[in-house]
């Protein structure tokens, strides 16, 4: 084999999209198994939907993107913490704080213009993220507050405030929600409408998912080539050093989680801002979208350009979900198999190592393994 | 001949360099081997090869004789062979006794049978001569102690053949002494021991035969009684090393650096670690530091580097007061370190050569322009710094730092720390782990940062360093700086007196 495409094969990069390959196979694998146990009859007929459903129109396609949107930037907001060593379980509290200072922008501040009025609300959004990132960040840095533990309080403060917010300032008590926002705040659909569509009827398709691209490809530069994403990775992979060196861990982990935090806030305002009809319900349920970065992450093994065609593949399974109703599937068990394929997958890479460590004997011989692995996602260090 | 365990042409290949090349080994029962090589010449590879952490690329392993086949450290252990790695492989927060039965625990209806555990655990280091305490967790014992454990954990496995990488690098002469007796002990128990190390005064105090290693070839095994350390130390580097370098006598400039009555507590007990220590480097001079270890030298460099705060005393540099800088204040305004532990603080070992290379400068305008990095610079300057020092690795720049030698590794540290031109130089025990021909080219870099005249001030526990390189030695004893030296004046002997605290002089 010619020796640049043999580096090419044994790079890191090819490693790691192998592997979450392996992962989502194993991960659809133990899918197909519980539909065959839970309904034998239509298990290949609903197992064909998830696999294809997202392909099976334009509409469907552009739901794909739809649904991709915000998981890919609470995706990016968990794997870019977890760069500087920090576990952003807190990614649910960011997004439906964001979610609200873009729903009350949208609704209240009709006095913005055109483009201004959306853009202004996602700014808000990224802003009341932040703040959500903050905290933690604040709580570890000082005082040492483990993260994790931070995050799960700020999700649910942030769950209970917002729906205290929502009902005391943007409320539609007809519909237990928040109002409908004006329709300057909707995120442009620049055509995109068009083309994803099935007959009459456009998939809820729009910018955000531009946005969510370009998201993932500045924190891919923040990572990857800036003197902060130097700093930022080396208090993740060794505090201790990054100390030695003079790196001010304080002001790199406050920073990190705030960005985070401004992602996660991000990705709730595009949720809301989709023109989709969807509205802030008033419940006591964590915004799920939150959790569902930390299995994007882990597909996309932390690289943001992967965390974006992890929360495309995620979402390509959720529309593929929907599809299974066809078959007399009941909305309660789609959503089951769905979370065990996603999370089945995303725990198959967290055993990547060990995986790679058996394989490690015979490849050896071909020194196509990396000789050391990496850090696998989470570790509150 | 009977030979416990052969290893036969064996030949191991990484990315960019073959680690052992056709290196054939044989141990015989109740010998003391000792290995011997450069940096980077694949000692602790090809003992990770017998103890079953990496398979060869070619080469069988006999054991008595018979072929063997070794595919993980168990297989190794089954085999009788256990292996104390270069750098320690124990769990932190748990307690010595947990850490030696781990892996191997009895159990009775699925409760740890620790009595036992404990009962056997206190036979074996009563036999060997190898006291712990079982009950206290490794984060809080010395490294000494740490190895003591690894070492009960291979006796607690009944390994025959017992493996040790670079033991002394971690330990104070006295220490060395009392690991090359527990040694001894072990042979003639019938132990049989491999042994890698850079001081060819232990080989000679201890080893029956010695094999040498250069660049992964097997240069060939002598009985170590018949050959003296220069032939042992031409054959590992293939040129004569003198140890003994030549410095000419120069006047210290004026004072760079001054530290008054600096005090540090210990946390816990509320004990001063470092109890009023006074003490200044001139330009041009080389202060050492002497003393056992933990005697105060590590507190004591980590308040002067800003790891931690002092609670009483003040610090200056070329006349500025920089007791309450920040790390990176004191990184810029002109002090070097390489400090003690090179894994922890030394190096982000995750991050490739280039990265640590420029660790302590990648946001100087050299390698970043408006906060993005400079690649391009960033890797032309790892080049020159590779060439410089002889770092050894197989992908140049590009190398993950944790797949490199440990010798090499912390010739990364140095070469970055010198190459940064600091006003002074703390550098803790910077030969520690390195083989002669990379010490003597140490020992020559720091002689001519003196003569550029730079300030250093070298903390080493091993006498013949602080005999051999220092301008001034202050002794260091329980925290207080006991004695100040001249090294031209004073014998070895008086040395170790002040050392042990069996002897105060007048210090200035
Ligand atoms: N896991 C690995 N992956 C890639 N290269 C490796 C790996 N382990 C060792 N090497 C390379 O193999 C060579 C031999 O390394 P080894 O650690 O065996 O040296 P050593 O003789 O023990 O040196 P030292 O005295 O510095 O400890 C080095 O060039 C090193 O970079
Ligand atoms: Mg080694």
């Amino acid at each position: 084999m010619n020796i640049s495409i043999k580096r090419f094969l044994s790079s890191e990069g090819v490693a790691n999209f192998a592997s979450s390959l392996m992962a989502i196979i194993i991960g659809l694998l133990v899918g197909l198994l519980i539909l065959l146990v839970s309904n034998p009859r239509q298990a290949l007929n609903g197992f064909g939907a998830i696999l294809f459903g997202g392909f099976t129109d334009m509409k469907n396609l552009g739901q794909v993107f739809y649904f991709a949107t915000p998981i890919i930037l609470t995706g990016l907001s968990v794997g870019f913490a977890n760069k500087a060593g920090q576990f952003n379980i807190g990614a649910s509290g960011q997004f439906i704080v964001g979610a609200f200072a873009a729903v009350y922008v949208g609704v209240k501040w009709t006095f913005l213009p055109g483009a201004l009025h959306w853009g202004v609300a996602l700014i808000m959004a990224m802003l009341a993220g932040a703040l959500w990132g903050l905290i933690p960040g604040i709580l570890k840095a000082f005082y040492n507050v483990n993260v994790v533990i931070s995050c799960i309080m700020m999700n649910y403060i942030g769950m209970y405030l917002v729906n205290v917010l929502v009902t005391n300032t943007v409320f539609d008590s007809l519909k237990n929600q928040s109002q409908r926002v004006a329709s300057t705040a909707v995120i442009p659909k620049m055509g995109l409408d068009n083309i994803f569509r099935a007959g009459n009827s456009p998939s809820s398709v729009n910018a955000g998912i531009f946005i969510a691209i370009i998201a993932g490809i500045i924190i891919y530069i923040i990572v990857e080539k800036t003197q902060f994403g130097f700093e930022l990775k080396a208090c993740g992979l060794n505090p201790d050093a990054s100390k030695y060196a003079g790196i001010n861990s304080h002001r790199t982990i406050i920073i990190s989680m705030m960005i985070a935090g401004a992602l996660s806030g991000l990705g709730g305002a595009l949720l809301y801002l989709a023109g989709s009809g969807k509205s802030i319900e008033v419940l006591d349920v964590l915004a799920p979208e939150g959790f569902n970065g930390i299995p994007v992450a882990l597909l996309g093994q932390g690289n943001p350009i992967g965390i974006i065609f992890a929360g495309i593949f995620v979402a390509y399974l959720t529309v593929g979900g929907f599809n299974m109703q066809l078959f007399n599937f009941v909305p309660q068990v789609t959503e089951i198999i769905i979370a065990v394929i996603i999370y089945f997958s995303a725990f198959a890479l967290l055993f990547k190592d060990f995986i790679r460590s058996h394989y490690a004997k015979d490849e050896d011989k071909l020194t196509k393994t990396r000789p050391v692995s990496q850090g696998s996602l989470g570790g509150d260090k | 001949m009977d030979y416990i365990i052969e290893m036969c042409n064996i030949t191991k290949k990484f990315p960019g360099v073959i680690a052992n090349d056709d290196v054939t080994l044989r141990l015989k029962k109740g010998e003391i081997h000792a290995l011997l090589g450069e940096n980077g010449a694949g000692k602790s590879t090809l003992m990770s090869i017998l103890f079953g952490m990496y398979q060869p690329d070619q080469g069988v392993i006999k054991k008595n004789g018979e072929v063997v086949k070794i595919n993980d450290p168990n297989d190794a252990n089954r085999l009788g062979i256990g292996m104390v790695h270069q750098h320690f492989k124990l769990v932190q927060n748990f307690t010595v006794l947990e850490n030696i039965i781990l892996g191997v625990e009895t159990t009775k209806h699925g409760m740890l049978k620790m009595d036992e555990a404990r009962a056997r655990v206190l036979e074996l280091s009563e036999r060997y001569g190898l006291r712990v305490d079982p009950d206290a967790l490794i984060e809080d014992i010395t490294v000494s102690m740490q190895q003591r454990v690894e070492i009960l954990k291979m006796l607690y496995r009944s390994n025959e053949i017992l493996i040790f990488d670079e033991p002394t690098a971690v330990l104070t002469p006295q220490e060395i002494e009392e690991l090359m007796k527990i040694m001894k002990g072990l042979v003639s128990e019938g132990k049989s021991i491999l042994f890698i190390t850079h001081k060819l005064n232990e080989i000679k105090a201890v080893a029956d035969r010695c094999t040498v290693l250069r660049k992964g070839k097997c240069i060939g095994t002598v009985d170590v009684a018949s050959v003296s350390k220069e032939e042992l130390s031409e054959m590992m580097v293939g040129r004569k090393v003198d140890l003994i370098v030549e410095k000419e006598n120069k006047e210290p400039g004026k004072v760079i650096f001054e530290v008054e009555n600096l005090t540090v507590k210990d946390r816990a007990t509320g004990k001063n670690v470092v109890n009023n220590v006074s003490l200044n480097v001139r330009a041009g001079e080389i202060v050492c530091i002497a003393g056992v270890d933990g005697n105060g030298q590590s507190e004591l460099v980590y308040a002067l580097t800003g790891l931690i705060t002092p609670d009483d005393g003040k610090i200056r540099l070329n006349g500025n007061d920089i007791t309450k800088a920040s790390i990176r204040q004191r990184n810029i305004g002109g002090i070097g370190h390489i400090p003690e532990d090179r894994q922890r603080y030394g190096l982000v070992l995750d991050y490739n050569l280039a990265y640590n290379l420029v660790l302590q400068s990648y946001f100087t305008p050299r390698f970043q322009k408006h906060g993005f990095l400079k690649y391009s610079e960033i890797y032309k300057y790892a080049d020159e710094l590779i060439d410089k020092f002889d770092i050894r690795s197989g992908q140049g720049a590009r190398t993950i730092t944790r797949s490199m030698s440990g010798g090499n590794q912390q010739k990364a540290i140095i070469a970055r720390e010198i190459d940064r031109d600091p006003d002074l130089l703390i550098a803790v025990q910077p030969t520690r782990g390195l083989d002669v021909g990379a010490i003597e080219y140490i020992y020559k870099k720091l002689i001519a940062e003196r003569n550029k005249g730079r300030g250093i001030l070298l903390v080493s526990l091993e006498l013949d360093e602080v005999m051999n390189v220092s301008d001034r030695i202050l002794v260091i004893y329980e925290g207080e700086i006991v004695a100040e030296l001249d090294p031209k004046t004073t014998t070895v002997q008086e040395l170790g007196l002040y050392m042990a605290g069996s002897k105060r002089g007048i210090v200035a």
